[in-house]
């Protein structure tokens, strides 16, 4: 594969996370620092399935605008949700403001968007007709722009805009896109993240794939036994570097990405696609691997997915390199598992705050990996995240601290 | 950088298309520059030979158009598949595939075959497109509902642009089946390929310059192909495509977001 070009540096002007652990920053941090997680038992709809999920409490009652009700979903929902934390929204139209609405874009990314819409209107087809019943909308929920249509609406923004929708990568790629659109110079500011919410097509359709754990999912451990599924919601503002930034500011510096060409379904076993995405984020962020102080793992906690990719950081990485999965806490969260995590970096990043892989007992040893079974308090200042997805495609973002 | 409109630039080495009446870049562009008559007729999808078998027999007519498409493009650019970078942009994948799904769901004990809850992710063409032709580079899979051509196109330009890398840039949409059909009546498959480079060779068939900005998008003269235009999003690129087939300077407007449009200046070069 092509080495990247490096890249500038971005500043994430703000970022928001809420999932399973809880809604925003605050809450994910003291959750990482009390090990806390938020899997239980799978409650969701009328699915009955033997495993965990991480629901985020309370998106039921989230009511959307009344001007864009046809939006509303399950997914726009969680979206709303999510923008309204860390006063995100706030801050995106401040930079609207500054930069013009035209000039600040929309990136998000989503696996499955709002078909829990479509999969409950399936039950409720005309008798006689066959039909779909008139209060469906499907350009405004099931379509999988209907994301990044809602949130640039709910925003009030007018930039470009596009729903990167590549399975359980999806919400890393939005780093890459929305940073060649700054850089080409046709931005000056984007809105990046992934929403995905639970509906009946993932959790049955993993478990067909026999890929859901029974238990909250244990990644990297010697008796990990798959995934749990999960909701989340995460954003970042992307702008470019200001002359002086705050010690604390959280910068974009590399992203990379490749393809398996292997498998829909199952990683390349020796983690090569994985090893090319870390290799390629680390040359377009101009660092070598030892610059990196902390990785957070795609760690699904699937036996194929943490084998193949503990291969690819071992065959990249010095073994001390701390590294761990932050979904024992979060679950996964598929399509929006990328920003989830991008998210927890920069979490960890400010609060040199490396967190442990919570549910794990006993990490694989034929996986060689440091992996963190206690928080870690130490100075990082870049991190790595990975993300692969299903169709094998991988994305790896470099963070960093700016001082 | 901040208030003014900017311009991407790239040159098209190859094409690839298929849709109602359209079989290939070289026998359509007489029917799009009017040279010789259009009509309409079911399009036809060529068999994704370059498959391994086991993953032939598991694809949906989403995924054979556009590995097709996209061969199309790279076989006209003279490039290796394997060697690009590419972008995958569709508005809403595999509609039969999703209304399969759907349809089991409503059981008391749902049962979704693994192949085809993989091939319900948004990115199954890029996935079968990158394990048929064995790239290893980077795949987007993009969607924009109505403006998912114009969205890959953007993405598309700004990886030649920035990346200063050749791309391969697949548009595609299929018909959904009822019930869905009914709120997304795309009425035929129909999917456009481009290879795009940040250099101009002796391939180079135009040169495209790239903006955001115009009120409305183009339409098509021909009232066959306008109706194919409105109706397939991926076909939203005609106004482009029929510009190329007549190898003159022009300006197109394609229709892109609310309000909002691409418009691309093109400069023929064979």
């Amino acid at each position: 594969m092509k080495s990247p070009l490096p890249m500038k540096p971005l500043l994430l002007a703000s970022f928001t996370a809420t999932s399973c652990v809880g809604r925003g920053t605050q809450a994910t941090l003291d959750a990482l620092r009390a090990r806390r997680g938020g899997l239980a038992r799978c409650t969701f709809a009328d699915v009955r399935l033997e495993t965990c999920t991480g629901e985020v409490s309370g998106v039921d009652g989230e009511a959307l605008p009344a001007a864009l009700r046809d939006f509303d979903c399950r997914n726009n929902r969680l979206a709303q949700l999510g923008l309204h934390q860390d006063g995100f929204a706030s801050a995106v139209q401040e930079s609207a403001g500054r930069w013009g609405p035209r000039r600040v874009g929309v990136f998000l990314g989503t696996s499955t968007s709002g078909i829990l819409q479509t999969e409950m209107a399936y039950r409720r087809l005309d008798p006689i007709s066959g039909e779909l019943p008139a209060d469906f909308h499907y350009a405004q929920t099931q379509n999988s722009f209907s994301l990044a249509d809602f949130a640039r609406r709910a925003l009030g923004l007018a930039g470009p805009a596009v729903v990167v929708s590549s399975a359980c990568s999806s919400s890393a790629k939005v780093f890459g896109s929305a940073r060649r659109m700054i850089e080409a110079g046709l931005i000056d500011a984007a809105v990046v993240g992934g929403v995905d919410s639970l509906c009946l097509t993932t959790l049955y359709g993993f478990h067909s794939l026999q890929l859901t754990a029974r238990g909250p999912c244990r990644p990297f451990d010697v008796a990990r036994d798959g995934i749990s599924i999960s909701e989340a919601a995460a954003f970042a503002l992307l702008e470019r570097c200001p002359d002086s930034l705050d010690a604390e500011a959280i910068l974009l510096l590399g992203v990379g990405e490749s393809s398996d060409a292997y498998h829909m379904s199952s990683p390349q076993p020796e983690g090569l696609g994985a090893r090319a995405a870390m290799a390629a984020a680390l040359h377009s962020a101009g660092l070598q691997a030892q610059d990196i102080d902390y990785i957070n793992l795609h760690g699904t906690g699937t036996m194929s997915n943490d084998s193949a990719e503990s291969r690819a950081v071992a065959s990249l990485f010095d073994a001390t390199v701390p590294c761990s999965s932050t979904k024992g806490a979060t679950g996964h969260a598929l399509g929006a598992a990328g920003a989830l995590e991008a998210v927890i970096c920069a979490i960890a990043l400010q609060q040199d705050l490396a967190p442990a892989g919570i549910n794990t007992k006993e990490p694989d040893p034929s996986l060689g990996l440091r992996y963190l079974l206690e928080n870690r308090t130490a100075r990082i200042a870049r991190a790595l995240s990975n993300s692969f997805g299903f169709g094998g495609t991988n994305c790896s973002l470099v963070l960093g601290r700016a001082d | 950088m901040g208030g003014q409109a900017l311009t991407l630039r790239a040159s098209i080495e190859g094409i690839g298309l298929i849709g109602p009446g359209l079989d290939g870049w070289s026998l359509s562009s007489g029917l799009l520059a009017g040279t010789s008559p259009y009509a309409s007729r079911p399009t036809v999808l060529p068999a994704p030979d370059l498959l391994p078998p086991a993953e032939r027999r598991r694809v949906g007519r989403v995924v054979k158009l556009a590995l097709a498409t996209g061969l199309q493009a790279t076989g006209s650019a003279g490039v290796d598949a394997a060697e690009l970078p590419a972008v995958f942009a569709s508005s809403g994948g595999d509609g039969h595939n999703c209304h399969e799904i759907c349809v089991a769901l409503t059981e008391s004990t749902p049962q979704i075959s693994p192949t085809r809850f993989h091939n319900s992710v948004h990115n199954a063409a890029a996935g079968y497109w990158s394990i048929a032709t064995g790239a290893k580079e980077p795949s987007n899979a993009l969607c924009a509902h109505d403006a998912s051509f114009s969205a890959g196109l953007l993405e598309a330009m700004a990886q030649v642009v920035v990346d200063q890398t050749q791309v391969l840039l697949v548009a595609y949409d299929a018909q959904y089946p009822p019930p869905l059909y009914q709120c997304r009546p795309i009425p035929d498959a129909f999917g456009v390929a481009f290879v795009l480079s940040p250099n101009a060779g002796v391939r180079t068939i135009a040169q495209v310059a790239v903006s955001i900005g115009g009120e409305a998008g183009d339409r098509m003269m021909d009232a066959v192909l306008e109706a194919l235009r409105a109706s397939i999003p991926a076909a939203r690129c005609l106004p482009l495509l029929q510009k190329l087939a007549c190898r003159e300077n022009a300006c197109v407007h394609l229709d892109y977001l609310d309000r909002q449009c691409l418009t691309v200046e093109v400069t023929p070069c064979r």
